[in-house]
């Protein structure tokens, strides 16, 4: 299980917050300055695993982590997810983002919060990973936007012009069957 | 007025949407709070608006708020409001909000269970999506209550879409509202082969989720999952599998036997990191619930070893964090392959990364030795010394500590080593841990007798450089170890060198800044130390040193009475007017010493944690009970004076050191166990305590080992342990050269007698021994302690409600059918029509449970009377437990029986759930390796209800004569018939296990010429036998294979052929080499880069008498013929004294129902099929079969893949599908011997063939 979704920049200010368990407003901000304050201080060669972050649970929870230009991407979960499998589903969540945002920037998530909650809610269910199929994902996202209301027509692309989040190449070595993302080929934006 | 309505019209015109208000958001970054609050104040204004649009951008806004922290739980109402608009695009809007803010708490929730269904029926796949994605974050058990039924009917939608989120959120139902579990289940378990794999997907996560939290209930869902295994291509879906199997095989070792072939293979195979990284997981798992060695676990061992050395020397950082975390569950059982590999875990120590070296350090716990303890703890203390970061710091303190008091100090050889490691971390600035090491110091000085001396003696140095510790010792809890050595240097005062000085010491000025509960036991062990110096000065002629030590202590203790601290001052001034008296004795020149040691006499031994509370209650003593009449009002408390002075409390006064001889000691210990034991109030020692005791003869007898430490042991800022570690090479390289020499000698004795070498090989670790003969003292523990750890799960945990038997519900012959009140309402359309058997079965089973009981009674007394000499008594006691007793059956049965894994069940736990026969299903098929397939279709084609349980697997041939007479008193004749012809089925059963499992079933014929041997016997029997798919590939004296194919869906044009191998001589097989001539059509997969004509080899080899399973992958272009491969199987038969190389050939044969699979579909979607006109139809009539229907089913279900659509009365719809897409359709009917099947398919070629193979397999019945 899944138990929350964290997306915050490098300043720790949240751009998504997503919580499969419930918790009060005051106790969801201090999880997040608790998360920043663990993972900011990582460098970013060393491993996505943090375990503790003793609000958020016991033994059995694992902080995973990604690192894109200005956003974290931490997800909180329990023994029963994969560490690697997560890891990769990270990185399908934001390949998705950008394929939806045609190439993302922070900005997109700071003034589409809403869609980027749709777009999460194709990936996971509950805590629970509903589809890791990334095809999958967009096609979902793209059947229920409305033609009016498309994610590309954001006024904020003009404002466009801070820094980028750079997909790095995700490790070869892991990939999990059909979500086996082609990523060399994916510019950086 | 009118200015100011049109003004507020204009102003809501230009609403601020979400993109505003974050834009606000970032213009105001100096007043945001108040920047906010007005924004707040609008959307406060917008709800209040008629207008939905204005209203749900007003909710869109709240969730970006609240994702600030802000609280918006007052709309919560609105929130609802939007959720029931009819637009899409608001809709989801007031979804999102609900799912951020609501809780179970919420108290609008209960009104939106009406909109929530409207939703979830919604026409609209979308708003249905949305609902079930909402409804997934805020369900409460009231709304999982009123919207189970709604939801269940959606898992069987049409669009995966929706069946995915249906499925997925059930498991958020059954937490919230448990009792959907058993009504939801089969459907559950039926979408486990959902034809989408990403329903499959979701279900295998679902169930996954449910069966780590109580893993029993889901042991007979293993077949399944392990047909799911070996099937899937998924590597999410096998992921999670195989973290289940990790959950279940501590249930059940046999199930782990099974599992590690396929997962060996996976391991080679996979490219996949994160499959092949759950994979060694799960083999770490089985191979720790399987105690005992199998032949080629060490192999899986040195595999997973491997594997995972790969993965850490990854430069991948989270490969090797991964490979650290799963290094040390092997550790737990099998060190020695880990210890291999101390210079990889070492190496990890200089890792940049924290959470690798904590990982690493957690590895290294295990992996010391008395070899290589010294040198890891040296590496440790280098470690500690370049530390930054106090957190990093205080963890190898503490793992330094764990490593060398870890089994009672196992695996420490020299105490005095150890003892001034702990001096040397005292030296740490700011630690936290003062504490621990102060506990250490205590546990070692008490325990280990023979270190006393020495230990004394450092920390009496402690003490004189107390200074240096304290330098800024309130803030730092370093000090901590003052309490240590104090204590330390009072207790074992006979040890000191110079005890006037540490006299001294401890009552400087200083020590009055330390904290209250250390100058406490100062105080009291300056009173023992002053024993010790009395009794040492009274000897001399001259009292008046004995007098100058009393004016110390009178002098010095006024400053510890004026302590604020409570118990420093009654301790103080206490003692104070003991050492005034004693002066005064003194000065009247009587002999005092003697009588003031006989106050701090006696031994201190240590006491387990939790031997008070395992004091048992003696039998008819209740605790509760009042004694004497209750009080009528509080009693004065003064009653119980409270023991302040733990030390002072009445003692066995015995002076320590008087010159008793031993036959005295002898006498007295005697006389005080008998008072002991006659002493209601005593906690008596457990007698190994008691025999420790006795075997040391005291602690002068030690030999202590005299080293030089004339340097390192006086300064006490040195390293002095690295000293230590020199010193102990030099001992064992000494003892080694000793030992070789008396070797030497034996063996030039020998050999002048017997020819035989003896070559003492490396050192082990048994060879080093300690420096000091240490006997360190176990902890005591009251008698008739009982060893349970009764560690309860948190009662809060809601997954506790979810522990609910499920098995029952997947077969309908089961014990407790689900409750007309369970039920929830399911839609009609899908309900199938149930057979006649299947009512009676249902019927029978409340009939079942008494008569097995009685049976089981009556096996007892049986058994009793006519019990095996070689059972043991252990077993009596087993089958008072019922379920106890049917494993018990189980394992007669198995017995009897030549299976491979014979010599194993005897440990096998029972199972909790084994009177069912989904159990024995499972059983069934974790004892019989060789036909994996059996039961394992038999429960997963749920349509062919009509299979009974095959519960042959549960012998019970030897009684069940006796049984009948009381079937006939207990049970209706119906019953027992029943019941009687199960019996001759088990007997049969048991007869084809004796003939080495001949009851394979051949219904290709390819040579087999045992095929009839059950055939006609089981054909009469009213319930189906266990049938195989499996069958004779080719045999001679050596090797018999069988073989299945399996289509694998996935991938259209690719077979799996499982073969199994079974050794049949008594010589041992290996080299194996699989090998087919590929047609044009079919092909065997080989590895990259091996030629066309290559053999594979199979990854095993077998011992006599065992089978083991290979799966080869075949290519095929076309479905639609059957065709036959010949082959070669080459392989080496060792014989103890020689080996041969040995050939046989077979061929194999590819039905075209091999390329079918199980696929469900539905009567509707059935129908729309037939309607649709793209299928061409054909017909077969067969006749003579004399079957009932439902085996007749069951059979066509089981060998040729079909499910059951729909039944009638004598007539069935069946379904199929090929591995490229083919649909299959079947109606079969039937009238008296004569069956008709009219059949329809899009290849009118493939149809022909399988409806020759079904004609086929009826022709040999």
């Amino acid at each position: 299980m899944i138990k929350a979704i964290l997306i915050f920049n490098n300043h720790g200010k949240p751009r998504l917050i997503r919580f499969y368990q419930y918790f009060a407003e005051d106790m969801q901000q201090q999880i997040i300055r608790e998360t920043f304050h663990l993972v900011s201080k990582r460098d970013d060669n060393v491993c996505n695993f943090l375990e503790g972050g003793s609000l958020i649970g016991g033994s059995d929870y694992k902080l995973i982590y990604r690192h894109y230009a200005t956003l974290y991407f931490v997800f909180c979960v329990d023994s029963s997810e994969s560490e690697l499998g997560i890891l990769d589903l990270i990185q399908v969540f934001v390949e998705t983002l950008d394929k939806c945002f045609e190439n993302v920037c922070e900005l997109d998530l700071i003034f589409h919060m809403d869609k980027v909650h749709y777009i999460l809610q194709e990936v996971v269910m509950g805590g629970m990973v509903l589809e890791t199929n990334m095809n999958e994902i967009v096609a979902q996202v793209e059947n229920k936007i409305s033609p009016s209301g498309g994610l590309s027509a954001a006024p904020a692309r003009a404002v466009s012009a801070v820094k980028n989040m750079n997909l790095p190449e995700i490790p070869r070595n892991i990939n999990i069957g059909d979500i086996n993302i082609k990523v060399p080929s994916l510019s950086p934006f | 007025m009118a200015l100011k309505i049109v003004k507020g019209s204009i102003d809501r015109m230009f609403d601020k949407n979400l993109q505003d208000l974050v834009r606000g958001i970032r213009n105001h970054k100096e007043d945001e709070a108040k920047y906010i609050s007005t924004c707040i104040d609008e959307i406060k204004q917008e709800l209040k608006q008629d207008n939905i649009a204005v209203k749900a951008n007003a909710v869109c806004k709240l969730t970006y708020l609240q994702m600030l922290g802000y609280d918006v739980s007052w709309a919560a109402f609105n929130i609802v409001e939007v959720m029931s608009s009819s637009k899409f695009t608001y809709k989801r809007i007031g979804y999102l909000a609900a799912s951020q803010c609501f809780h179970e708490s919420t108290d609008v929730i209960m009104l939106t269970t009406n909109q929530i269904r409207k939703d979830l029926s919604s026409p609209n796949q979308y708003d249905t999506g949305v609902a079930l994605t909402g409804l997934s974050c805020f369900v409460t058990p009231d709304l999982a209550r009123d919207l189970a039924n709604d939801i269940m009917t959606l898992m069987s939608h049409t669009k995966p879409y929706i069946r995915k989120k249906a499925v997925l959120i059930m498991y958020k139902v059954f937490l919230k509202y448990p009792e959907s579990l058993r009504p939801a289940f089969p459907r559950l378990k039926e979408k486990l082969e959902d034809p989408d794999p990403g329903v499959q997907s979701a279900a295998v996560n679902v169930i996954c989720e449910l069966a780590r939290r109580n893993p029993k209930n889901y042991l007979s869902l293993a077949p399944l999952f392990f047909k799911l295994m070996t099937s899937s291509t998924n590597n999410w879906v096998l992921i999670k599998i195989i973290k289940l199997f990790g959950a279940l095989t501590p249930l059940e070792p046999r199930l782990g036997k099974k599992l590690i072939e396929p997962l060996t293979n996976l391991i080679h195979s996979t490219s996949a990191m994160s499959l092949l990284y759950e994979c060694v997981n799960t083999v770490i798992a089985v191979l720790i619930s399987l105690s005992s060695g199998m032949p080629n676990h060490s192999a899986s061992i040195q595999l997973c070893v491997q594997k995972l050395r790969i993965l850490i020397e990854d430069s991948d950082q989270n490969l090797k964090y991964l490979g650290l975390l799963a290094m040390s569950k092997i550790l737990k059982t099998h060190p020695k392959s880990v210890q291999s590999h101390k210079d990889l875990i070492l190496q990890c120590l200089d890792d940049k990364d924290e959470s690798i070296r904590l990982r690493a350090l957690d590895l290294l716990y295990g992996m010391v030795s008395k070899k290589n303890l010294m040198e890891i703890v040296k590496k440790l203390m280098l470690h500690v010394d370049k530390a930054e970061g106090t957190t990093y710091r205080d963890e190898l303190l503490t793992k330094i500590i764990d490593i060398c008091s870890q089994s009672n100090y196992q695996y420490i050889t020299n105490f005095e080593w150890y003892i001034s490691i702990l001096v040397e971390l005292t030296r740490l600035e700011g630690t936290r841990h003062g504490h621990l090491i102060a506990s250490q110091m205590l546990d070692v000085a008490i325990r280990v007798k023979a270190i006393r001396a020495f230990a004394v003696a450092q920390m009496a140095t402690l003490l004189d450089n107390a200074h240096l510790l304290t330098g800024n010792m309130q803030r730092n809890g370093i000090c901590e170890v003052l309490y240590a050595a104090a204590w330390i240097c009072g207790e074992f005062s006979e040890h000191l060198e110079n005890p006037m000085q540490t006299l001294e010491a401890m009552l400087r000025p200083k020590v009055a800044t330390l904290p209250g509960h250390i100058q406490a036991v100062y105080v009291q062990n300056a009173a023992k130390l002053f024993a010790t110096v009395l009794k040492s000065q009274e000897g001399n002629t001259d009292s008046t040193a004995a007098q100058e030590t009393s004016q110390l202590m009178i002098d010095r203790l006024p400053l510890f009475v004026q302590s604020a601290n409570l118990e420093v001052q009654e301790r103080a001034s206490c003692i104070l007017q003991l050492v005034k008296y004693i002066q005064k004795l003194q000065q009247k020149d009587v002999e005092i010493a003697e009588e003031v040691n006989a106050l701090f006499a006696g031994e201190l031994n240590p006491v387990a944690p939790k031997a008070q509370k395992k004091v048992p209650v003696p039998e008819g003593l209740d605790l509760d009970a009042w004694i004497n009449e209750p009080p009528s009002e509080s009693e004065s408390e003064d009653e119980q004076p409270k023991a302040i002075f733990a030390k002072e409390e009445p003692k066995h006064s015995r002076p320590r050191h008087t010159e008793v001889d031993e036959k005295e000691l002898a006498r007295r210990r005697e006389a005080r166990k008998q008072e002991q034991a006659n002493n209601p109030f005593y906690i008596k020692a457990s007698p190994s305590s008691q025999k420790v005791y006795q075997d040391t003869p005291g602690v002068e007898h030690i030999p202590v080992v005299q080293i030089d430490l004339s340097v390192p042991l006086k300064v006490p800022g040195l390293p002095m342990s690295d000293q230590y570690v020199k010193l102990e090479e030099e001992r064992r390289q000494k003892e080694r050269a000793e030992k070789k020499k008396k070797e030497k000698k034996k063996r030039k004795e020998k050999r002048s007698g017997r020819g035989k070498k003896h070559d003492s090989g490396p050192e082990s670790e048994e060879d080093i021994t300690p420096a000091h003969q240490v006997d360190i003292v176990t902890e005591e523990m009251p008698e008739n302690a009982l060893p349970s750890d009764d560690d309860d799960k948190d009662p809060n945990d809601p997954h506790k409600a979810l522990d609910i038997d499920l098995d029952n519900l997947v077969e309908a012959a089961g014990r407790r059918p689900l409750a007309d009140s369970e039920k929830l309402p399911v839609r009609s359309h899908r309900e199938t029509p149930k057979s006649p058997a299947e009512d009676g079965d249902t019927e029978n089973a409340a009939l079942q449970e008494p008569k097995k009981k009685s049976t089981k009674e009556k096996r007892e007394k049986k058994k009793d009377k006519d019990r095996d000499r070689k059972k043991s008594k252990e077993e009596k006691k087993k089958k008072k437990h019922k379920h106890e007793e049917k494993e018990e059956d189980l394992l007669g049965g198995q017995a009897d029986a030549p299976v491979v894994q014979s010599e194993e069940t005897s440990e096998v736990v029972a199972p909790p759930t084994s009177t069912n026969p989904e159990v024995s299903d499972l059983d069934f098929w974790l004892s019989n390796a060789p036909v994996p397939s059996n039961t394992q279709e038999a429960t997963t084609v749920a349509e062919a209800e009509a299979a009974p349980p095959p519960e042959a697997a549960s012998g019970t041939a030897p009684d069940s004569e006796p049984d009948q007479p009381q079937d006939a008193d207990t049970e209706e004749a119906k019953s027992s018939k029943h019941k009687k012809k199960k019996q001759k089925k088990e007997k049969e059963e048991k007869e084809k296990k004796k003939k080495k499992k001949h009851h394979h079933h051949h219904h290709h014929s390819d040579g087999g010429g045992e095929e009839s041997v059950q055939n006609g016997t089981v054909e009469e029997e009213e319930p189906l036998p266990p049938m195989s798919n499996y069958c004779l590939l080719a045999e001679n004296s050596y090797i018999k294979m069988v073989y299945d194919i399996q289509g694998n869906l996935q991938d259209g044009s690719q077979v799996v052929v499982s073969v199994i191998f079974e050794n049949k001589g008594d010589s041992f097989l290996k080299s194996m080499e699989f090998n087919v001539l590929d047609s044009l059509n079919s092909k065997l997969q080989r590895p990259d880069g091996s030629g066309p004509h290559d053999g594979l080899t199979v990854p095993f080899q077998l011992p006599p008498g065992v089978s083991n399973e290979a799966r080869f992958v075949f290519t095929v272009q076309s479905i639609i013929m059957p065709q036959k491969l010949k082959g070669t199987l080459t392989f080496i038969v060792k014989n103890e004294d020689s080996s041969t190389h040995e050939k046989l050939d077979f061929k194999l044969h590819f039905t075209c129902t091999s390329y079918l699979i199980t696929t469900p579909c539905y009567s509707d979607a059935f129908a729309k099929l037939l309607e649709s006109g793209d299928l061409k139809g054909s017909s077969v009539r067969l006749e003579g079969v004399n079957m009932p229907f439902h085996h007749l089913l069951a059979r066509i279900c089981f060998h040729h893949h079909f499910s059951v659509v729909e039944r009638i009365d004598s007539c069935a719809s069946m379904y199929s599908r090929s591995i490229q897409g083919h649909h299959v359709c079947l109606l079969v009917k039937t009238s008296g011997q004569t069956v008709s099947i009219d059949a329809k398919c899009d290849e009118p070629t493939l149809l022909g063939n399988v409806l020759d193979e079904i004609k086929q397999t009826f022709s040999q019945c």
